[in-house]
């Protein structure tokens, strides 16, 4: 799919509530739309009912270091198996606030990458059905993907 | 015919031999690993019971699927932090007498995976017969260390495998562990003050030290 096409998708996104965009990027004819945190609930069930949107295909976080603000950026990348476009909503999202709500009610494949998103970066979504730890120990100590987490861990719990 | 007439003619009716010799010599000639791979290391201990390298001349190719038929646990690979309560277990679970070997670098030392997620070294947690280096060993160097576990059990006695911790063992419980082989319970419960949970010896690590 063409980035104008996928652009038109953020124009769609505008008319139907222009609060739903914060701002948009085109890069290599990928388009990331940033999205507030209150409303991505609602744009995904947007363009899940009104765009076939139907596959989430991946949730992850980045932690853009521990001096930005916002701190905190979690992707959610779109797939429609109907025209095959992809699209990536991004929510950012502060240090002292990592809150966001969960769209395990939109797409219930959300549960999983939420959890790894929770594991890895600390990030709390709200409304989650179940949100442990998935991939590391229920004992672990931190979040492993955290710019500011020590490569080996902290003591004792790294057993070296 | 065979060795049966050789044997007839030459030996005596009644022959005297040490009962350590006996003993060891029949547990190193049936070494049964348990089926254990972790990584990369496993390719090569597949291969090393396969046809080429067969290791079963050397009487050690009868991989168990389960830890209570195994005397050997050969820790072929890294072994992630989340799997340290599980290779734990395992070795629990193996009866009296077993061996360990740590087979490759990351086994050994971690390797080249010097982070929160691997344990540097399996001798953190269970204690190590025979080190191999290698990434990954080649299969000629597990045959080898094969080889020297076998001469090391020849040089055991069947006294110091006495197993006199029954009860005390029944009782006790590693965090995150199945019931293990351990100390007396004072000793236990200042090893869960202390936080590293999973360095409590068994009877093969306090015979060790001992």
């Amino acid at each position: 799919m063409s980035a104008e096409q996928l652009l038109g998708y953020v124009e769609k996104l505008k008319a139907e509530n222009p609060a739903w965009v914060a701002d948009f990027k085109n890069a290599f004819n990928e388009v990331s739309v940033f999205v507030p945190r209150e409303s991505i609930v609602a744009v995904c069930e947007f363009l899940k009912n009104q765009h076939d949107f139907d596959l989430l295909a991946d949730i992850c976080g980045a932690d853009r270091g521990a001096e930005e603000d916002p701190r905190f950026e979690i992707n959610y990348h779109l797939f429609s198996t109907v025209h095959f476009g992809r699209l990536r909503l991004k929510v950012l999202l502060s240090e002292d606030d990592p809150h966001v709500e969960s769209v395990t009610s939109v797409w219930r494949t959300a549960d999983w990458h939420e959890r790894e998103t929770f594991d890895m970066f600390g990030v709390v979504f709200d409304n989650h059905p179940d949100l442990r730890r998935i991939l590391l120990p229920s004992d672990f100590d931190g979040h492993a993907l955290r710019k500011d987490y020590p490569l080996r861990g902290y003591e004792p719990y790294n057993l070296t | 015919m065979g060795l049966e007439n050789t044997l007839f003619e030459s030996l005596p009716d009644v022959v005297t031999v040490k009962l350590d010799a006996l003993v060891n010599w029949a547990r190193k000639s049936s070494l049964w690993p348990a089926t254990f791979g972790l990584a990369c290391c496993a390719i090569e201990m597949m291969n090393t019971v396969s046809a080429r390298n067969d290791l079963s001349r050397f009487g050690a190719e009868t991989f168990r699927a389960s830890p209570r038929q195994a005397d050997v646990m050969i820790v072929s690979g890294r072994v992630s932090r989340k799997m340290a309560p599980v290779l734990r277990r395992i070795y629990d679970q193996m009866p009296e007498p077993k061996w360990v070997i740590s087979m490759g670098a990351c086994a050994t030392s971690g390797g080249v995976f010097d982070n929160y997620a691997i344990v540097q070294g399996v001798d953190k947690i269970v204690p190590v017969d025979i080190y191999v280096p290698g990434c990954p060993p080649r299969p000629e160097m597990l045959v080898h260390a094969i080889m020297m576990l076998q001469d090391k059990i020849m040089k055991e006695s069947v006294k110091d495998r006495r197993d006199t911790f029954e009860i005390e063992s029944r009782q006790a419980i590693v965090p995150g562990t199945l019931p293990v082989t351990m100390g007396s319970e004072s000793q236990t419960a200042a090893r869960r003050a202390d936080t590293r949970p999973y360095t409590i010896p068994s009877k093969h690590e306090r015979r060790k030290s001992s």
